[in-house]
């Protein structure tokens, strides 16, 4: 059976809270909005069970306070399940995707430089995709960021060391 | 054996684009790679929120200088998705063709790539060469050899007719007889076979758990290709067969690269074939409704992602793109892991990363009379051939060969 047919029972089956919040967008694309603290469950169930075995990119957005990260996933007939969790921007902490997709680092290293997310679990690496000698504090995919800030980088910054 | 590092990069002559690895070896073979990434990061993603959705579909055809037609079909469609816009059958087949005409000038660009990077510049010259008859036909059609412009929201710039539509079934034959003759040299030359094989090896476990996208993966078995799994433009109503391997190496993603210029050939003859007739646009609202939406297109590198949510403005709220480059950037650590360091440059070069081509003219200088003419690219092949004629190499046969199938003067 496609798994377009399956996703949204077999989800909501699973995880009854998650019931109102599965949307089918258009064939072949469901959304996912999970509730906190259930996403690494929801993710692996995903992987597992329902066989979204591809995780096509991570996308950040900055929502005010909060940031968002959509995992889009890709099964191998072409439904695409985007998995979207929020956290505060205060404490921007996830897991990392990397014990289920070890090619997802990447853009979880990503999301660390462009929106500030703190991942637990990245293993030590290179920074992506910002230069080393990028200002501390400074996230570009933040709405309140504008590319002067660069100009006068020590009065936008909280100071320490980057986190990534 | 004591183990020793080697940078290589960001500026090195064997790579094409500015990208760090930091290699450990022992004696020849390699322990460990290392990579930074981002010494190309142009902030277009940031840029794209500042400017309309028209000002991004153009940015997002330069995210590229090869793929471009790839990303700004792949990002419009992503807008009218959220927009509920019905773009015309018509218009989904002339993007449908310009995709698979870069798909073929990609593809061939990469043969000669990987030819050069082990040495077999024959087959650079060969390739390149050919490839010029289907750059030619898609500048003939658009306007440019690459960032056609094609495209815009709810359809294209420009309709073909029948004669520009039919006067491509000859390109395709061309391009289709020097295809096979690749095939067989691919098939059969026993040097190439050998330098590939066995080199820059990817296990089919590991392409899936890495996201090996494209060629790349299905060169690893993973059958896996966008336009038939998850379809769009007009690739619905289209036959062509997903080209897998099992080699897992270098020579595997020789081979699915040259049997996909068959399949591709094939659909461009069924595009001209049954494109149906009506209008090329839809009209537009320059404010897009609120929404989001992904979209996937299957580039020559493999699988394209973009993501686009918008705020009811004209300008976008968000856009993310994710190249097939940065999918399979993460499968080269494994690749080259026991592989010898000689076999870095065309390990690389087989997951074909992007650079740019775009030089059609060149500006002459005469130093005595400090003349300056420019040189059309006619004159400069007519010089080339000349050129070469003078030092005993002749094409002419082969040219006018080219040319007939062509049905222009050699």
């Amino acid at each position: 059976m496609p798994s377009e047919e399956i996703v949204k029972p077999r989800l909501a089956g699973r995880f009854p809270a998650l019931a109102d919040r599965i949307v089918l967008q258009r064939p072949r694309r469901f959304v996912v909005e999970t509730p906190a603290g259930q996403f690494d469950e929801i993710a692996r169930f995903a992987f597992g069970d329902l066989g979204f075995i591809y995780l096509c990119t991570i996308t950040g957005l900055d929502e005010g306070d909060n940031l968002s990260f959509l995992y889009h996933l890709a099964h191998p007939d072409g439904t695409v399940l985007t998995i979207k969790r929020s956290v505060p921007k205060a404490a921007p902490t996830v897991a990392s995707i990397g014990p289920l997709f070890p090619g997802g680092q990447i853009y979880e290293r990503e999301l660390v430089d462009m929106l500030g997310a703190r991942v637990e679990g990245l293993p030590p690496g290179h920074r992506y995709p910002l230069p080393d000698g990028w200002p501390d504090g400074q996230y570009p995919l933040r709405k309140d960021w504008k590319p002067e800030m660069l100009d006068n980088p020590t009065a936008n910054t909280a100071g320490g060391t980057h986190n990534g | 054996m004591a183990k020793v590092t080697v940078p290589i990069g960001p500026q090195h002559p064997a790579l094409k684009e500015p990208e760090s690895f930091s290699i450990t070896l022992s004696g020849e073979q390699i322990i460990e790679t290392n990579m930074r990434l981002g010494y190309n990061h142009r902030g277009i993603e940031k840029a794209c929120e500042a400017r309309t959705y028209i000002q991004d579909m153009y940015l997002v055809e330069r995210v590229c200088g090869i793929c471009s037609h790839s990303h700004s079909t792949c990002f419009i469609t992503a807008v009218e998705e959220i927009a509920g816009l019905a773009v015309p059958p018509r218009a989904q087949y002339i993007r449908t063709l310009i995709a698979e005409l870069e798909r073929v000038h990609s593809h061939l660009l990469w043969l000669g790539v990987a030819g050069h990077e082990i040495g077999f510049d024959t087959l650079l010259m060969y390739s390149w060469r050919d490839r010029e008859v289907v750059m030619d036909a898609l500048a003939a059609l658009t306007g440019n050899r690459v960032n056609y412009g094609i495209n815009t929201i709810g359809g294209v710039r420009r309709d073909f007719t029948r004669e520009q539509l039919d006067s491509l079934l000859k390109v395709v034959d061309v391009l289709e007889e020097r295809t096979k003759y690749y095939i067989e040299v691919a098939t059969e030359e026993p040097t190439l076979i050998n330098r590939l094989s066995g080199v820059g090896t990817l296990p089919h476990d590991d392409a899936v758990r890495l996201g090996a996208v494209g060629p790349t993966g299905r060169a690893s078995n993973v059958n896996r290709d966008v336009r038939r799994d998850d379809p769009y433009l007009a690739y619905a109503d289209l036959q062509f067969d997903v080209i897998v391997d099992t080699h897992n190496d270098v020579y595997g993603r020789t081979l699915v690269r040259v049997g996909e210029l068959m399949q591709t050939y094939r659909l461009i003859r069924q595009i001209v074939k049954q494109i149906p007739d009506g209008p090329v646009t839809v009209k537009a609202p320059r404010r897009i409704p609120a929404g989001e939406a992904v979209s996937r297109y299957e580039a020559p590198r493999g699988e394209d992602v973009h993501y686009v949510k918008a705020n009811g403005t004209d300008k976008p709220e968000r856009v993310k793109i994710r190249a097939p480059t940065l999918a399979n950037l993460q499968s080269v650590s494994r690749m080259l892991e026991n592989n010898n360091l000689a076999d870095v440059p065309i390990t690389l070069a087989a997951i074909d990363p992007c650079f740019s081509c775009t030089d059609r003219m060149i500006a002459v200088a005469d130093p005595a009379s400090g003349r300056r003419e420019t040189l059309s690219w006619e004159a400069l092949r007519q010089h080339g051939i000349r050129w070469y004629a003078g030092r005993g190499v002749d094409f002419a046969a082969l040219n006018r060969k080219l040319g007939r199938k062509l049905g222009r003067n050699a």
